[in-house]
């Protein structure tokens, strides 16, 4: 009743078309790639935080469970980072490793052994205190079975030796082989650190909700496909250095609901029956400001959305090809035309929220006349269709890839005309997420789109080492291959940043991805909820958060 | 009668080994490997190890030959054992017993209403005499059937739980989040019966046994209840053994639109993330279903017709 009770025919109208409008976002609008890495807006701070209150919290896709240690997707951290603390924690404005439920740590210069010097007050939600043969429970498991169920731990831990146990508050973590990414990677949710039952127990159990962690919020109740509901713990006093609020969380409770529908989310908290909501699309963006909400986004760190080529194959083992798409696509209109101001167009195979990203924006630019040059030169000659053609074969390339992000397919069909006008035919295959995998392994392909979410640039090693997943399905080489390796085994950051930025330069110049534009997560919170942040890995923390009482 | 509800029943689990064993050859013909899929976990590929893949082939049982993995599925089906949600770990049968008593809500009211608004349409436009009144009635099952559900769904959710807060938006609680849901499923339902029944009123309006009624004096109202109705709804019975298969189809869309927990978004969640023992317990589940209804309209025909009664009778002498 606090709107119009009488509908004037045109809101009528929109109203009944708005759905139409909504066809294709009805499946799945889950976002893309895994998580991502935060900074929260700073809500509006003169006003004091009121302890109380339940926050309605809508998620756009089903979690996969709670377990933080073996989730990957968006959903399933937003629920499980509230229930577990991490070693050390992310700055996602610098990148800097700062202390958590460790106070301190010392590496060595080889970078294989990882000293941490534990707090000594923090408990488990079962009472359990926090000591090293917790750590070592927790990363035994991770390396050992449980990694086969918790991937992005377990290729974190790639090379793990052993965890010593100091004493009762001091873990030495040794590795193999030098491995720089390892302290960042402790910083994640992968690698939180669950009470020492927990480690120990069924990984499907965990799964399900029998998780234990040391988080400012714990698990009350987990219902598969339909949500979770976390209360506050209480006595929390250990949050990390980065968060304002150093004592327990304001918010009572947490409800998740896993509503899949955008237009039900934007709807849902503008009449007030959500508090915030995850997966806002450009279209619902003026239905939530419109309710006096505000949309927080940021930038994914990690791989941005590319066009990873197989260079094994014609036409794309050319190199001149391969660089003429990058200089064929208009990245800014991408973004401009049918992406929204929450995303930025890519300016390097990493995101710049990366730590150790560097602006390739120059080798990026669009430059349709030097791209048709090189394509010339390259024997590419427009054909009758309009489409190059070389020895009576059409210049004519697929790309692979799984609509998991909602708006993939309206960006590569801009990028298919935009790379029409050159004379390239792009050929859009969408699969289904299951069966991406094996395609990628069978190798037939020209290429396979997608997006990576890491706040540590070793990511570029996974995807682009030819040791790691070879999408580009190249040979082994002397140029990247080593800068790849290197970067592991480097301690000091402006040496490594230097390295991933030769990387990131060599893999630009190859033309071994085509990097399109930034993923973005953006979340719709009302106006009266305030402190959602993210996190480094652009996951939501709730610790800060308080919503206004009446 | 005995000797055909047992026939019946020895047909129903032809039925549902014929619908076990094609769900299970279909899954396991396509070509992605649910191992890579569960290790997947939404990070677009990145974290597949094919060593880890292996293991975990293993720890499911998808390493052994595709017969044997049949066979111990079947054997463990035949004694109410569906296995585990590779997905989730949870017991396939827990998740069903979990989300199929909301479904079962759901469809109830929305057949509840279908059956109810199908039958007023179709006999208040053959009891008007007004020809323009029929006409207008006439024409809202074609258009009941022609939109989109969950465009209709959308359009309720605007108007009823958005703008005007009548109704909750999503969710499981109470009678009223289920009000917009069962509506939206029961109007393409309701439409289809109201043309099948209303074809059938038309002929039967036209039979001699109607004019012989009406010269004996009776009333519009009291042919159209004791005769016209009772003959004309065979046909739509018949239907509505066939639509039950349907609703549960509609219960994907409608869940997903209303996030409603059930058997439709299981159904969709262990499709997409390939979860073979969960998709074959969904099968085994539908089937059933499908298969008892169909019993239950069959058992229902004697009661309406006569000629059915006496053939059942002669048959089972």
């Amino acid at each position: 009743m606090t709107r119009t009770t009488r509908l004037p025919v045109r809101l009528l109208a929109a109203t009944l078309l708005a759905p139409a409008l909504l066809l294709s976002a009805c499946a799945s609008d889950g976002s893309a790639g895994g998580t991502a890495t935060g900074s929260a807006p700073a809500a509006t701070t003169d006003a004091r935080p009121t302890p109380g209150g339940t926050l309605r919290f809508a998620l756009g896709a089903s979690p996969s469970g709670v377990d933080p240690q073996q989730v990957g997707s968006n959903v399933s951290i937003y629920i499980a980072r509230q229930l577990a603390d991490s070693l050390t924690d992310q700055d996602l404005e610098t990148g800097e490793i700062v202390p958590w439920l460790a106070r301190s740590w010392d590496v060595s210069d080889d970078l294989t052994t990882f000293t941490f010097h534990l707090r000594d007050d923090v408990t488990f939600s079962d009472g359990t205190p926090l000591t090293a043969t917790t750590v070592k429970a927790n990363l035994d498991a991770l390396a050992g079975e449980l990694g086969a169920v918790a991937p992005l731990a377990a290729s974190y831990l790639a090379g793990y030796v052993e965890t010593r146990v100091d004493d009762e508050h001091t873990a030495t973590v040794v590795f193999a082989e030098p491995n720089a990414q390892f302290l960042q990677a402790t910083s994640t949710v992968s690698l939180a650190i669950l009470s020492d039952a927990t480690a120990t127990a069924d990984p499907a159990e965990r799964l399900q909700g029998k998780v234990v962690g040391s988080g400012p919020f714990v698990l009350e109740s987990y219902t598969q496909d339909q949500g979770a509901v976390v209360t506050r713990r209480d006595g929390y006093a250990w949050p990390s250095a980065l968060r304002e609020n150093d004592g327990e969380a304001y918010l009572e409770k947490i409800q998740f609901t896993v509503v899949p529908e955008s237009g039900v989310r934007a709807g849902g908290l503008a009449s007030d029956q959500f508090d915030a909501v995850g997966d806002v699309l450009p279209q619902d963006v003026p239905q939530v400001d419109g309710a006096g909400g505000s949309v927080l986004t940021r930038t994914n760190p990690g791989v941005a959305f590319v066009l990873q080529p197989n260079v094994s194959a014609a036409p794309l083992d050319d190199v001149a090809v391969r660089q003429a798409l990058n200089l064929a696509i208009d990245r800014q209109q991408l973004v401009d035309t049918v992406l929204s101001d929450a995303f930025e167009p890519a300016t390097s195979v990493l995101a710049s929220t990366t730590p150790g990203y560097t602006d390739l924006s120059d080798e990026l630019r669009l430059d349709a006349a030097a791209a048709a040059q090189l394509l010339d030169d390259a024997g590419w000659v427009p054909g009758e269709d309009g489409i190059r053609a070389k020895d009576g074969e059409r210049l004519s390339i697929d790309v692979v890839y799984a609509p998991l992000f909602t708006g993939s397919q309206a960006v590569l069909e801009l990028v298919q005309q935009q790379l029409r006008a050159v004379g390239v035919d792009l050929v859009l295959r969408q699969v289904t997420p299951g069966d991406q995998q094996a395609l990628l392994d069978s190798g037939d392909y020209d290429t396979y789109y997608y997006n990576v979410t890491r706040a540590d640039a070793d990511i570029l090693r996974t995807q682009f080492s030819t040791t790691g997943r070879n999408i580009n399905r190249r040979a082994a080489d002397e140029t990247l291959d080593p800068l790849l390796t290197e970067q592991l085994a480097t301690g000091e950051p402006g040496a490594r940043a230097d390295l991933v930025a030769q990387a990131q330069a060599e893999i630009v110049e190859q033309g071994l991805a085509v990097p399109l534009f930034e993923l973005a997560q953006s979340i719709g919170v009302a106006g009266d909820v305030h402190g959602v942040a993210f996190d480094a890995s652009s996951r939501l923390l709730f610790h800060d958060a308080w919503i206004e009482q009446d | 009668m005995t000797l055909y509800v047992l026939r019946r029943v020895a047909a129903a689990l032809v039925v549902l080994l014929a619908a076990f064993t094609v769900t299970f050859v279909v899954l396991y013909l396509l070509p992605s490997d649910p191992a890579s899929i569960m290790l997947d976990a939404g990070t677009g590929g990145a974290s597949v190890d094919p060593a880890q893949a292996e293991a975990l082939r293993e720890r499911l049982g998808l390493d052994r030959s595709p017969v044997e993995q049949y066979l111990s599925a079947l054997g463990a089906a035949a004694t109410g054992d569906l296995g585990t949600s590779y997905a989730t770990g949870a017991p396939v049968t827990a998740l069903i017993g979990q989300a199929l008593p909301e479904t079962a809500r759901l469809t109830g009211l929305a057949l509840l209403l279908a059956v109810a608004g199908g039958a007023g349409l179709a006999s208040w436009a053959s009891w008007t005499r007004s020809a323009r009144l029929r006409g207008l009635l006439l024409a809202l099952p074609p258009l009941g059937v022609a939109v989109p559900t969950f465009w209709v769904g959308l359009v309720l959710l605007q108007l009823l739980s958005f703008r005007l807060p009548v109704f909750p938006a999503v969710g499981n609680q109470g009678f009223a989040s289920l009000v917009l849901p069962a509506v939206t499923l029961a109007i393409p339902l309701s439409a289809t019966i109201a043309q099948v029944l209303a074809q059938g009123m038309r002929t039967a309006w036209a039979a001699p046994y109607v004019e012989t009624a009406l010269a004996k004096g009776a009333t519009r109202t009291r042919v159209q209840v004791r005769h016209v109705t009772r003959n004309a709804s065979l046909p739509a019975l018949t239907l509505l053994g066939v639509v039950v298969g349907n609703l549960l189809a509609g219960a994907v869309v409608v869940e997903t639109v209303f996030s409603r927990q059930g058997f439709g978004r299981l159904v969709q969640a262990a499709v997409t993330s390939q979860d073979i023992p969960v998709v074959l317990g969904l099968v085994l589940v539908a089937a059933a279903v499908f298969v008892v209804v169909n019993l239950l309209v069959d058992l229902a025909y004697p009661l309406l017709d006569p000629r059915t009664r006496a053939h059942l009778a002669r048959s089972a002498a």
